[in-house]
């Protein structure tokens, strides 16, 4: 919301300066976005006297001036303006001069042989109007030598507030200054409603139909206007709010709305038909807007129509049909209350914002009807004349007073301030609060403040005017000792791993919660798709953190990055619920060229498992007990990917190297391998306390024995591991795999797995018959998976 | 027979001397033998001491075990002296160029806002509040109506919330009507509150960190940004606590001692006073840097909680009030560390994450000062 210093002072009476009143108004809720003086850059510019103007000897469309700047000596100025010559006056740059409108510093400069010392402007040299015609032409008695800016009126600064969504009253200059005057900066001019008699029965018929969405429906005629540009001084006003003049009728409507934040609209009397109504409208009826497009309008709609159609969405916006003109010679006036709710919902539906919209849906005060009607008739009749009618108020709009309780100690209570009983009592007279000191207070809350309803509200408006800059630091009592620990244990878990896999060398990333459906596809879909998402990118919640991370990887491949590690710990988006996990990927090279390794080496699937039990143990996953199941989803390459469960149904990770085709799909080259751990499948750290069970280390050296087998080359390593692992629990500590080969010598269809079996004697040595017999019992079970021992 | 001192003294200096002259460790052998041996010179001199008259023994036997001992000693230290010798001679083959590069490994990294959500986490735990977590997929009451925001309210339309196709009959229900059903992605993390008073676990001390989402895309604007929201409900809390707890923790995330705040009267739906708080700060060069009173800027929305939205979550707000609070992660991230870029921190440009990111072990305590 804009409005101009001088606008402002005509509701308030103050000597603030602007500085003090743009401090005022942030410190009491309104914030000031800005302050701009149209003035500031029209400084170098004073009156001047054309005293002669000669044709230049060189140019046939320029003139010499002589110009009389107030200086007390002529001034040549070489002028192109038709309309220059001797005794005009106009505004006068002397050089070093910025220019706005040509954006140039004036210089003295030689124009065609003859030097200029100066320029005469024209408006739009000043950044006023379009207007490039001519130079500007001043009235003969304007004050030579004086400032432009003074002598126009344009040293008005103009204030840009941000009025919040509950403050309708403010959205209009009146508002504005009711708050300045309770926070002391001077003293409210009260509305001056002029009394206006029709001196004729209203022509048209007006009422509403629609009581709901249209309580109040207020109107009178006005006959043989004429219309045409409103005066000077609004067009500047108007201009410096940010809206475009119009014609003297329609800028009355909105310096009404401007200065009292009371929407009103105007039509031309001669082109409706029959009874003007507030009405629902009919499902398909249309209507073309003021802003040149046509609206479908629906029966949750109210609407002002006649005979004819629909000639304003009521409260949003009018209609191009039945809007006044420069011919328009009669006019219906319109003040009418609309249902916030209603209007909120229609314009919603419509998609459509205008200035009357904004301030409809938070609520106009419903006791400023017959005020506004009778404040834009009296403005219509003295910028365009003409004889007005006798109103016609239909309806009524909700005037119902609200009166809250209050005791004044809830200002200390809940601000944590403490103002005296009386200041609490002036300022909300102030605002217009109509205060009864009982037990408790009754407080008359005023028509314009639909936003205050409670208590609470009550405090806001004795604090925000009395300061927030008052409220005291007030400590928060704290427990005595050291701060307790606040983490949850899945708190605890997604950190741990985070910094697991950054200390793995891993980088973290943050990718998008939404990927494209496309990309969610081969990650069975998204259980989740947005309505209205801000591109096909971003439209479905991810099903895996794969997809972000491997768009992230293909960028870091296309900007000529080697070896990339990512990861992200955040959600999958499923059917019920939402997931924590974390997702890496591994792409590019493990390790560059380097004189110790020679040559690239690519990452592999045993990179990713690798990666995914690390993070598992960090999650505190019991990873002794994990298993390797195969067939990672599809997305993977189906002989290079598993699964780590803990049973069949209780799958903690995925890992593998991805699928040619998914990487096809995201445009990579390959390889990329990858992982998920699935942190909610992560059984609870079981145990309680700080205490761990006993340190028992074993007395007697654990003695070592190498078995090399010979099995089926599709027979997996695991089995036969825990095969011999299983041949003598007690005795077998460890069983470590170090060995595979396949090839000359084995057989066809053959690898050979050598291992290293780790026996731990618990009270005495292993004797030769002993050990003897756990070789035996290691054989024996690996034959059962068809192993036989190799020579 | 009587040895005399010269002739023992002569011995010993010849013995030194060869000894001393052998060459490498197989001469020192030979040496060895030739001395101690038992053909040895050293060793048959003392063979003679048995064939003595006790006086005689009494005067040379002390004076043949010094010339033993001597050599022996000779002998341990000039082998000690050609091993050293030899040790340097191999050492000095096995030279390599030290300035060739290494490896040391894929260097790792912590994403800021990983980092910033474990400062905040650690300063509020000394203040005594947990972390709490909401779904980010969320239904219209929790989102909206709980928090006062009725279906027409035009707070709405600032939100630009997204909605799912899935609509009404998916996903957890809210309490409420059917529109309150409708699926969103949270705006904000405020939901969580509402969860969290729902649970009537009181008093409640909260953060609620986590991913929100608005319909906006420009220069600082991304779909998808990080909030934490702060909450207190307890018996008897002001507007000035609030004004304490935001001063404490802005003091110790920038470890700044001039942060100043200025609260301002606002508007959200949700609390009432309402306050934006703006920080001071001033440029250095050419950035913005917090502290001071010289410029101000916007970075934070709180106020009381709105009792209407106590009642909502079946409190009774007569008993029962406190203050909330809403941040931008993102931005704190931004302010504390130098980024000016937002879009960058959801790229995965693994330059910038390298640049910007922590080291795993930069976890963020009190004690070392919260930023790592």
């Amino acid at each position: 919301m804009k409005f101009t210093l001088s606008w402002l002072k005509e509701h308030l009476d103050t000597d603030a300066g602007v500085e003090q009143i743009v401090e005022t108004l942030t410190a009491v809720g309104l914030e000031v976005e800005g302050v701009e003086n149209p003035a500031d850059r029209l400084r170098p510019f004073v009156v001047a006297e054309v005293l002669t103007a000669a044709p230049h000897p060189q140019a046939d469309k320029l003139q010499v001036l002589s110009v009389d700047a107030g200086t007390g000596e002529a001034i040549q100025v070489v002028c192109g303006a038709p309309n220059a010559r001797a005794g005009l006056k106009g505004v006068f740059g002397a050089p070093g001069a910025y220019v706005p409108g040509s954006d140039l510093t004036l210089k003295v400069a030689a124009i065609r042989g003859v030097e200029s010392r100066g320029m005469m402007c024209s408006i739009r040299e000043l950044e006023l109007g379009d207007a490039h015609e001519g130079i500007i032409e001043l009235a003969a008695d304007a004050p030579v030598g004086a400032s432009f800016a003074d002598y126009a009126g344009l040293d008005d600064p103009v204030i840009d507030v941000a009025i919040t969504p509950n403050r309708q009253d403010a959205m209009g200059v009146h508002g504005i200054a009711r708050d300045l005057a309770a926070a002391g900066l001077g003293t409210l001019r009260p509305v001056q409603v002029p009394d206006i008699v029709g001196t004729f029965p209203c022509p048209i018929e007006i009422r509403t139909d629609d009581p709901e969405g249209c309580p109040a429906f207020y109107g009178r005629v006005i006959k043989r206007v004429r219309n045409g540009p409103s005066p000077d001084w609004l067009q500047q006003r108007l201009k410096a709010a940010g809206q475009r003049p119009i014609s003297a009728l329609v800028d009355m409507t909105n310096y009404i709305m401007l200065s009292y934040g009371r929407p009103l609209h105007v039509y031309d009397l001669a082109k409706l038909k029959g009874a003007l109504v507030a009405r629902r409208a009919c499902d398909g009826e249309e209507m073309l807007a003021l802003n040149g497009k046509t609206y479908r309008l629906d029966e949750t709609m109210t609407v002002i129509a006649d005979d004819r159609g629909v000639h304003d969405i009521g409260g949003i916006m009018g209609g191009e049909h039945s809007g006044v003109t420069d011919a328009t010679t009669d006019i219906v006036i319109e003040c009418a209350y609309f249902d916030p709710a209603h209007i909120a919902r229609t314009g919603q539906k419509l998609a459509l914002t205008s200035d009357a919209r904004s301030r409809f849906e938070r609520g106009v005060d419903p006791c400023f009807l017959d005020e506004g009607l009778a404040l834009a008739t009296a403005m219509a009749l003295e910028l365009a004349g003409g004889e007005a009618s006798e109103p016609i108020l239909a309806g009524e709009p909700p005037r119902a007073e609200r009166i809250v309780t209050y005791r004044p100690e809830r200002c200390a209570e809940l601000a944590g301030v403490d103002v005296e009983e009386d200041r609490q009592a002036e300022i909300l007279g102030r605002l217009g609060f109509v205060v009864s000191r009982g037990q408790p207070w009754e407080i008359r809350v005023p028509s314009w403040r639909r936003d205050v309803d409670g208590a609470a509200d009550i405090v806001e408006e004795v604090a925000r005017i009395h300061g927030f800059d008052k409220v005291p630091s007030t400590p928060l009592r704290r427990a005595p000792g050291v701060a307790r620990p606040t983490a949850t244990p899945e708190q605890k878990l997604e950190r741990s791993v985070r910094r697991t896999a950054a200390s793995r060398g891993l980088n973290e990333a943050v990718t998008w919660s939404f990927i494209s459906e496309a990309e969610a596809e081969p990650f069975g879909g998204s259980a989740w798709v947005l309505a209205n998402p801000i591109s096909e990118d971003m439209k479905a919640m991810r099903p895996s953190l794969l997809p972000g991370l491997l768009a992230a990887a293909r960028r870091n491949l296309a900007r000529g990055a080697e070896g990339i590690r990512l990861f992200e710990v955040g959600r999958r988006y499923l059917g019920a619920s939402e997931h924590p996990t974390l997702g890496l990927v591994l792409a590019g090279t493990r390790s560059g060229r380097h004189w110790r390794t020679g040559k690239v080496q690519p990452f592999d699937a045993f990179d990713a498992k690798a990666e995914a039990i690390a993070l598992l143990a960090a999650a505190g996953a019991p990873v002794e007990n994990l298993q390797v199941l195969g067939d990672a989803a599809g997305i993977y390459h189906p002989g290079r990917s598993g699964r780590l469960a803990l049973g069949p149904k209780n799958v903690l990770a995925e890992f593998g190297a991805l699928h040619p085709r998914l990487l096809r799909a995201f445009d990579i080259e390959g390889p990329v391998v990858a992982a998920e751990v699935y942190l909610d499948a992560v059984p609870p750290r079981r145990g309680s306390g700080h205490r761990r069970s006993a340190y028992a280390p074993p007395a007697l050296q654990a003695v070592k024995r190498d078995f090399a087998f010979v099995v089926a080359e599709d027979l997996p390593a695991d089995r036969l591991v825990r095969a011999v692992r299983g041949a003598d629990k007690a005795a077998i500590a460890a069983v470590g795999l170090f060995d595979v080969f396949a090839g000359p010598g084995i057989g066809e269809g053959l690898k050979s797995i050598a291992v290293e079996v780790t026996l731990q004697p618990a009270e005495r040595s292993f004797t030769e018959e002993e050990l003897k017999a756990i070789s035996e019992r290691i054989i024996a079970a690996a034959r059962k998976l068809g192993a036989t021992l190799r020579a | 027979m009587a040895s005399d001192t010269h002739q023992l003294d002569t011995l010993r200096g010849e013995w030194l001397g060869r000894i001393g002259a052998a060459a490498d460790l197989p001469a020192l052998e030979t040496e060895r033998v030739a001395a101690l041996g038992k053909q040895g010179a050293v060793t048959q001199l003392l063979k003679t001491l048995g064939a003595m008259t006790p006086e005689q023994r009494q005067t040379e036997g002390p004076r043949i075990h010094a010339l033993r001992e001597a050599v022996t000693e000779a002998l341990a230290a000039r082998k000690a002296a050609l091993e050293a010798a030899e040790l340097d001679r191999r050492l000095a083959t096995e030279t390599l160029d030290m300035t060739l590069p290494v490896d040391t490994g894929a260097q790792g990294t912590i994403h800021p806002v990983s980092q910033v959500m474990d400062e905040l986490a650690e300063i509020f735990s000394d203040l005594g509040f947990s972390v709490a977590t909401g779904p980010e997929i969320e239904d219209d009451w929790h989102n909206f109506t709980a928090l006062n925001i009725p279906e027409s309210h035009p707070a709405r339309a600032m939100h630009d919330t997204f909605y799912f196709e899935q609509g009404e009959t998916a996903g957890p229900a809210g309490a409420g009507a059917e529109g309150d059903r409708r699926m969103l992605l949270r705006t904000h993390t405020s939901p969580v509150q509402i969860r969290l008073m729902q649970r009537q676990e009181l008093p409640i001390y909260a953060i609620m960190p986590g991913r929100t989402y608005r319909s906006d895309s420009d220069a600082t604007h991304t779909p998808m940004f990080h909030q934490v929201e702060g909450l207190v409900i307890d018996r008897g809390i002001t507007l000035g606590h609030l004004k304490w707890t935001l001063e404490t923790f802005l003091t110790a995330f920038f470890e700044r001692d001039d942060i100043v705040l200025r609260m301002r009267p606002s508007y959200f739906p949700f609390t009432e006073p309402s306050a934006e708080v703006d920080v001071g700060y001033h440029m250095e060069k050419g950035r913005r840097v917090l502290g001071g009173t010289e410029k101000w800027m916007e970075l934070l929305g709180s106020g009381m909680v709105h009792p209407k939205v106590i009642a909502n979550c079946g409190l009774d707000p007569d008993e029962w009030q406190g203050f909330a609070f809403g941040c931008g992660i993102d931005r704190l991230a931004m302010l504390k560390y130098g980024m000016d870029d937002l879009r960058a921190f959801f790229d995965g440009d693994i330059r910038w994450l390298r640049h910007y990111g922590f080291s795993a072990l930069d976890v963020p305590t009190l004690s070392g000062g919260v930023g790592a």
